[in-house]
Parts: structure tokens; sequence; C-alpha cells
């Protein structure tokens, strides 16, 4: 028995489901009971410990671009784009297979949320990739998305922070995202067009965002001289790929003819093949990083009053992060940001001081920092049980969960409702991320839109077990990954074509719907009576939809 | 972002209390605190006017609602529209009389008047970016005006907290909880009405988010498809649920109760839309929506949509391209939207702001970064237009904020305020729960509606 907090017992095993995992499946709260909420924790902070059920294994080992790098996107699904050029419908087509990796993208990461036992492991993937967004839409984040999360977030999520950061830092998704493949230095002897000077916006965000936070005490000085550190940390091109440089695990497998001639296809630049033998001090991996010496500025730089002596080459970046890492401002920020998610909208001072200490003491171990929050007397006290209001993405997930749904294979009304509700997957425009508090989600229209959800799963009447989406083929794409310029709201949005709309689509066996009696013992008793009596007063059909809807069930 | 905003919107602590807002306002003279008294009772008969509407609780309409506060100010309207990611306002009210502006962007400078690709002359130093052309008609009737070198005084340059700054309409206040269209609603004369206040999109921005009950609908045509919420039967097991005090219950009920109404507009709306050929842009279609719905709908009397895609730190484009494709829809959609508003244009303003502007000098990869002074667009029937207004502070080097950047000369809440003093019908104790501690007036914008 877990003895910090004073939370009452019998609700230890719900708030640890609602917190750690995104809801209780059915049968979760009896085994979180029956084993105790401490070695529940203990479980969930060391994910390895968990088995994964092999057919989830299979099912994530079926997404293929799941499992190839930059490199190899690139070449699949990119080039054929630009080798088209010149035939529009050509073009089009190669583009719509490229579809397929958001639609994997998005599958990975709700198929792992709602059935993998590793739900903190899951937690944290949805929360750093939030921490460090990245958008699917903007240029060619599109083909690399589902690699980021796969290469920079899962392997690193309860490690150690500056490894996370360092491999955020050099994915292609972060470098195009925020621009700094092109950041070069001024009057380099590289230079080209688009690549003929300082560019700041990672600089800015990598300490904003990422790091300090933006009252961590840094100027516009130290922005301009980070961009400055970090000039040359690109993205491999022609002739680069698989060279070696530098760089003893990168992978046989990516020896592709072409490497990644063409990025963005813009310039004339892409045209004309590097082919030069790599110069001293050049560096890649096996992901598409590359530090190009010849565009970075060796020159002196000072960072938050540190010297960074010229002539350090990728060394000088490289400890530019590590300061930044282990900086008092970026564990009060990483703290307080994570208290925010797994306590409180506004998190008791206290435990985001003592967490914040945990971090620096332990150089920026994830896992000891988590370990203190999770036993605290702050995270375990009464008043915070039910205090978060849940995301879009919580909602969705936590609801499929609850119904304990078998094995869904059409994710599209999932991931329509979360764009309905303005929090897709790989959808939030800029790098800040989604925030995670009642004041950002609770409104009007957003409580119709859950309710409306609500009722179609409760009824069954979501097609979730429809024939998944063959990207390319025929029916019409389910994910569209487009930006819609000045389109509506928020622009650039990843537009959803409502699976029913597809041409006459086979809607797959119908669901059957989930029986509320269940719903509400998988709940535990955490309704109130005015609820239990409004479900009671409601017709039979009705019933789960309002377990679903219910104000218990808006919160975690 | 760590951002510590009071829990306000939906916490039963603040719910209520009409000083909540106005913590760091200038002393309270009497007329404010009569206002304040206002406050309460106008938020109350919004309330009841939902529960009315819902059929929960019904409350006959009284003398609550006659509210001798303005005189015919309650067909007034106000639309804004946030360009989100800090547009290049260098590059939309291009100052082409400016040696230094030319030098400073070798790739990125739009050409001086006359030929393909150049300004839009406007008055012989200021032209407009070309993409923005259909404005033209706008301008020439003397309905647009701009504010250039207008912006926040603090310094930041996050997108993310001087959008925070613009929208709480407190820069450098972090603590304020909420934004000031709210705290206008809260002030302003006329009948309460459920959805006096709409937002296009998924959440309540900001700038809307307070005290006072707002309405929202998602862009797109998504809005007007029926949802299963609709049907009476699922309707009356939900209202069972929620229809308690709490804050979900009040957000619910708002919820049933603007979706109802807009829900039945937009139905017609559509229909008659089908007749004429549907625009393929998004923004146009947004734009052209919330006009017809502000044309059959008076109660609607501010409406706020945000625009992203303005960060342009790569590859910007001059005449043509990036910057140039964002900014043409926007100007079709806010010229559609003038036109398709009809005989309402002459009571409507509509303000476009960004949080801030971009460096002078282009940098690295042909684009622009981070800035300070930008330009506001104010346009409607109310607006003394055909004019650029503003202190011009020049782009020479020593010129530039931190020398870099259009400086700021004209607070970006000065012309609002003038818009909510000459359109609005607002007194100034108003406007200082609106903007309180608001800068001194510098008289630039003194002339910008006509009164």
């Amino acid at each position: 028995m877990l003895k910090v907090g004073n939370m009452p017992q019998e609700r230890r095993a719900l708030h640890a489901l609602n917190r750690l995992a995104f809801g209780p499946r059915p049968g979760d709260l009896e085994r979180v009971n029956q084993i105790g909420v401490e070695r529940y924790l203990r479980e969930q902070l060391d994910p390895q410990s968990i088995p994964v059920p092999p057919d989830l294994t299979e099912r994530v080992a079926a997404l293929k671009t799941l499992q190839m790098t930059p490199v190899e996107l690139f070449v699949t699904f990119q080039l054929p784009v630009q080798q088209a050029k010149g035939d529009t419908d050509a073009q089009r087509a190669a583009y719509q297979r490229s579809q397929v990796i958001l639609q994997e993208a998005v599958e990975g990461r709700l198929m792992r949320a709602i059935y993998g036992p590793r739900q903190l492991q899951e937690v944290m993937t949805a929360f750093w990739f939030n921490h460090f967004n990245v958008f699917a839409a903007k240029g060619l984040c599109h083909l690399w998305i589902g690699a980021y999360e796969q290469e920079a977030i899962r392997p690193h999520t309860m490690g150690r922070f500056r490894t996370l950061l360092g491999a955020t830092a050099k994915h292609p998704a972060m470098l195009f995202y925020l621009d700094n493949w092109q950041n070069s230095a001024p009057n380099s002897g590289a230079r080209r067009a688009k690549f003929e000077g300082i560019n700041e916006n990672y600089a800015r965000e990598v300490m904003e965002l990422h790091t300090l936070g933006v009252n961590g005490g840094y100027t516009q000085a130290d922005v301009t001289a980070l961009a400055h550190i970090l000039t040359g940390w690109g993205l491999q091109k022609w002739g680069q790929a698989g060279m070696g440089m530098g760089a003893p695990e990168i992978n046989p497998g990516m020896h592709v003819p072409g490497g990644m001639r063409g990025l963005g296809g813009w310039g004339p630049w892409w045209r004309r093949p590097a082919r030069r033998t790599p110069l001293p001090g050049a560096l890649g991996d096996q992901y598409g990083f590359y530090f190009d010496p010849s565009r970075h500025d060796f020159s002196e730089q000072v960072v938050l009053g540190r010297s960074y002596s010229g002539g350090a080459g990728i060394a000088a970046g490289e400890q530019a992060l590590d300061v930044l890492a282990r900086a008092p401002a970026t564990a009060r920020h990483l703290s307080y940001q994570l208290a925010q998610y797994f306590v409180a909208d506004n998190p008791p001072q206290t435990l985001v001081a003592r967490m914040a200490e945990r971090f620096e003491q332990s150089q920026g171990d994830i896992r000891a920092t988590l370990e203190t929050l999770f036993f605290s007397p702050e995270f375990w006290d009464e008043r915070y049980f039910g205090a978060k209001f849940k995301t879009p993405y919580d909602y969705v997930i936590s609801a499929v969960r609850l119904t304990g749904a078998p094995e869904i294979t059409n994710y599209g009304p999932l991931f329509g409702t979360m764009t309905l509700l303005g929090m897709a997957p790989y959808a939030h425009e800029t790098p800040d991320g989604y925030a995670n508090t009642r004041e950002a989600w609770l409104n009007p229209d957003a409580m119709m839109m859950r309710l409306s959800f609500a009722t179609a799963l409760g009824q069954g009447h979501l097609p979730l077990l429809a024939p998944p989406f063959e990207a390319g083929g025929g029916g019409g794409p389910a994910f569209r990954v487009k930006f819609k310029n000045g389109g509506g709201v928020g622009a650039k949005m990843l537009e959803l074509s409502p699976p029913d709309k597809g041409a006459q689509r086979n809607k797959g066996p119908q669901m059957s719907p989930p029986e509320p009696a269940q719903l509400v013992a998988s709940l535990g008793g955490s309704l109130s009576t005015n609820t239990r009596e409004a479900i009671e007063a409601a017709p039979v059909q009705l019933r789960s939809a309002l377990v679903l809807g219910s104000p218990e069930f808006m919160v975690r | 972002m760590e951002r510590k905003r009071g829990d306000h919107r939906y916490g039963d602590r603040r719910y209520g209390d009409a000083r909540c807002c106005d913590e760091n306002a200038r002393p309270r003279s009497g007329v404010t605190e009569l206002t304040g008294v206002a406050l309460d009772r106008r938020a109350f008969i919004r309330r009841a006017a939902l529960l009315g509407a819902a059929g929960v609780v019904m409350l006959s309409p009284t003398a609550w609602a006659a509210r001798a506060l303005g005189g015919d100010s309650s067909r007034k309207r106000l639309v804004v529209v946030f360009m989100r990611g800090a547009v290049d306002g260098l590059n939309v009210v291009v100052p082409y009389g400016e040696p230094n502006y030319y030098d400073s962007r070798p790739t990125l400078a739009i050409a001086r008047a006359g030929g393909d690709g150049a300004v839009v002359n406007l008055d012989g130093f200021f032209g407009l970016h070309p993409a923005l052309a259909a404005l033209q008609p706008q301008w020439n009737d003397g309905t647009l005006a701009f504010v250039h070198a207008c912006g926040s005084p603090d310094p930041t340059r996050s997108h993310f907290d001087a959008q925070d700054y613009m929208e709480s309409g407190t820069p450098g206040v972090k603590s304020t909880g909420d934004g000031w269209m709210n705290r206008l609603l809260a002030v302003m004369p006329g009948k309460a009405s459920p959805t006096e206040a709409l937002s296009l999109g998924a959440n309540v921005p900001r700038i809307l988010s307070g005290r006072m009950p707002v309405a929202n609908i998602a862009p797109g045509r998504v809005a007007a498809r029926p949802l299963p919420m609709d049907r009476p039967i699922v309707e009356t097991a939900f209202d069972r649920m929620y229809r308690g005090s709490d804050a979900l219950s009040r957000v619910y009920l708002e919820g049933r109760t603007a979706r109802a109404k807009l829900r039945s507009e937009l139905e017609q709306d559509m229909t008659e839309a089908n007749n004429g050929a549907p625009s393929p842009k998004g923004f146009p279609d947004d734009t052209g929506r919330l006009a017809h719905l502000i044309a059959r709908d008076p109660s609607i009397r501010l409406a706020f949509l945000a625009l992203g895609g303005w960060d342009t730190h790569v590859n910007q484009g001059a005449a043509k391209g990036q910057l140039a494709n964002h900014l043409q829809p926007l100007g079709e959609g806010l010229a559609s939207f003038a036109t398709a508003l009809g005989p309402h244009y002459q009571d409507t303003v509509i303000l476009v702001i960004s949080e801030f502007g971009r460096t002078v000098r282009q940098n690295g990869n042909g684009g622009t970064d981070h800035g300070h002074g930008n330009v506001m667009w104010v346009m409607g029937g109310p607006v003394r237009g055909r004019k650029v207004y503003g202190a011009w502070p020049g782009l020479s080097n020593q010129q530039l904020y931190q020398e870099r950047d259009l400086g700021v000369t004209t607070d970006f809440r000065e012309p609002i305020a003038t818009v909510l003093r000459g359109h609005m019908g607002l007194g100034e104790a108003q406007i200082d729960r609106v903007f309180p501690g608001r800068p001194r007036s510098t008289g630039h914008t003194a002339s910008l509606i006509a009164v």
C-alpha cells in the first residue's frame, strides 16, 4: 500500500491509470489493485520489464515506413515525385503514395496508446513529441514524421534529457521544421542560394521551448550567437549518404544511389550532384544528419556568458547543447511542464522545485525525475483526483480503451475526431506543441463534439473495423497531408476525408456496442449520483454513450 | 511553455467576480464602479438567456435586459483577424520611398510603383503588396487604412509570449487571466445574446477567453454537418446529466444553445451558397460564411478568426512566392467579406493584427527573422481610410529598434481604443477596463474613425 499523500486508497488505482496511462481498459483496475499501486508505478517506470503481446509487436512491425530511415524514406517516396516533374498526374500519384507515411505514423501511435501495456512509455512519447513538436505538413516533414518519433523520441522518453535533445536536434524532421538545415555562416565558402547566412529559428526555439524556457535568462544576442554555433548542422545530400563520415554505425542498407538528392526540390543546387569527397571535420549519421564544415562559422561566439572557441566545429554545438541541458532554468522548465501534465494545470511549486532538484542531481535523468513526481505527496493529494481536464487526444484514446474495443483496423474515425477537436497527432503547426490545460480545451463547441463522439462510439456506430485504407489505392485517402494555405482557422490543417465519404467503402463488421454496466465497472464506482441517475433514466441504447460522455470521464 | 494564468474561464473561484480583470487598471472612478455593477448584471443576463434558450430554466425577460448604456450602437460589429506567426509588415505595406528598405532586402524587396510585380501605390511613400490588389476598391473608397510602425511595447521576440500579450491586451503582464475581446464583451452596450461573440475554430482563443460566454464553431464546412448530439433523444439524455451549476454544465449549455442557433443559420447558408460557385480557397470560404452569419444574425457583435503560416524564416519570396501566396487569399477573403456584408459593412470594423514584425534585413535563407514593429490593418464603413496612420521611424541603422527591427511608435492598443471609442461607442472608463494600464495616447490615430 502506497502511504504517501492523503488520497483515499480506493481511488489510487484509477488515479494511477488516469495519469500514467490513457485511462483503464476493462480489467486494468482489478489488476492494479491486485498487484498494488506501487508495483504498478515501478513497472511503468521500467517499460522493458513489461512484455508486449506478440500480436501487437507484429502489427507495429507491419507498419513498414516506421522501420525506414529518413534517407530511405526520401529515396522511396520523394525521389519519384521529383523524377515525375513535368507530368502532373504521375507526380500526384507519386505524392499520394507518400501519404502512407502519415497514416502509418498515426496508426503506430494510436495502436500502441490504445493496446500497448507500456502505457507510461506511450504517454511520454506523446509528451516529448509535443515538447519537441514537428508539423507533418511543413515541406518534407511529412516524409520523416514517423521516423522522427520512432528514432528521436521513443528510445529516449525516460532516458537522459541530453540524449533526447541531441537526437531531436540532429533529426532531419527537426532540422527541416525549424530551418536549421539552411543555417549557414555568412560569407562562407560554400555560399549558394538558400544557404547565404544565419537563420536563427531553431536557435531561438531550442532555448525558448526545448530547454531554458522563455524566462530562462537568454537574450537576443544569445539567440544570434547560438545560431552561429549551429551553422552547418544540416542534411545529407547527393553522394553523401552512406559515406560513413565519422559515423561507424552507418546502416549498410542505406547505400542508396542518389542519397537525398533534391532535398526540397528547390533551387538549382540540387541538380548539381555534390560528388566531392567529404571535407575534414564533416560528420554524418545513419538518419541523414550531416555537419557541413564548409557552411559552419568557425569564429568565436559567446552564449549565456560562456565563450565557445573558434575552430571547434561541431563540438561547439554539442557543448552548447550540454550547457542548455544542464542549466537550472531547463530543470525548472521541464519539471514544470511534467508536473503540469501529470498533476495540475497550476502545479504545486514545492513539487516542481523538488523535481528540478532531482533532475539536476541526476544529470537530467528523466526516469529519476518522474520517480520523484510519482512518489510525491502532491501527486497523491486528494485535491488532484480528476483535476486534469482531458485533452482531445487523451479523451478519444481513453474512451476507446474503456470500451475494450477489439483490434481496430480503421483508425480514420479516431484521427478525424481528434482533427475536429483541434488536436490531431502531427498536426500542430507551431513549435510550442499542444496545450494540456482545461482552459485550452474546454469550450462549448468541443463539448458538443465530444458528446457526439461518445454517442457514436457508445452505440457501436464508428466504422473502426472497416478494412484499412490502402494509400494510393482506390476509395480516396483516409489521411491526407495537405496544406490548406489560408484555409480556415489555423490555415494549415491535416485534413481528414471522412471514411464514409470514400467510394462506397466497406464499413466492415458492425461493432457491438459496449455494455454500460461493464463501462461503469471499469471506472470503479467513480460516477456521481447525478450521473448514475441520468444513465439509468436514459434509453438502454444510449447508456454506454452517457458513461463515455459523463463529466467524470471528461477528466483524468 | 509555462504560462501561469489564473484559472478564470471556468474556475469557480473567479467566476462572477466583476473585478477579476482589472487588477492592473488605473484607480477606478465612480463611473467605473457603476460599470462594474452593470458587468455583473450583463453576465447574468447572458447566462439567463442561455438557460432560457435551452429550455432548462425558464426566466421571463425582465427589466434586466433594458440597459440604457448605448443608443443604436447595438448594431456595431468588430471583427478581428489574427495573423499568427508574425507577418512581415514591411512587405505588406511597403515603404517604397525609403532607400534603406531596398538596401536591406536585395532579393525580398517589392519593386517601386510601376510595372509587373511592383507595389500598388498608396500615398507616394507606402505601397501595398501586389498580392493584396483585391483590396484596392476598399482603399479607393476610403474604408481601408493602415497604422504603420505599430505594435507591442514589450520587446519579446517569442511568438507565443507576443501573441499572448496582444490577446490579453496587457503587454508585459503575464498574470492577466482573460482576453481583451472578452472584457470588451463585458462592457459593450446592447442586448445580450448567446452568440454575441463568435470564434471560428476548434478552440476558444486567448483573446476571447474569460468570464463572458462565447460561441465557437469549427472552421470549414464541418460546422454545419449534423452530429449525433443534434438528435432530440440524445440531447434530452445529456441535458439531464449536465444540469448542474458546475463549469462543465455551463459550457455544455452554451454549446447546446449556440449550436442550435448557428446550425440552422449555417444550413440556410449552405443551401444558398450552392447556387453560386463555392470558392476553392479556405479563407474566403470562412470569411464568406462569417459574413452571411453576421448579415443574418444581428446578435453577433464580435468575431474572431486566426490564420497561420506567416513565419517566413526561409524562402519568403517577393512579389510572388510564399508570403504572396498567403496574402492573396486573405486579401480576396477580406474583399469578399466586405461585399457579402452588404449594408452591414457600414457598421463593421475589421482589424487585422499580428504579434510582431520581422527583421528589416533579409536573412541568409531568403527569409526574415523575428522583429518588432509591424503594420495594423483597419477596414470597414466607419473607417476614415485611404491613409497610412502612425509616425514612421525610418529604416536607417540608427533608427532601427536594437539596430535590427522597425521601431514601434504606436502602441497596438491605441488604434483599437480609437475603434472602441468611435465605433463601438465606449467611454474612457470602459476602454480602461478593456485595456487596463494602456499608455497615454500619442494622437497618431485620433482621426481613424469617422464620427
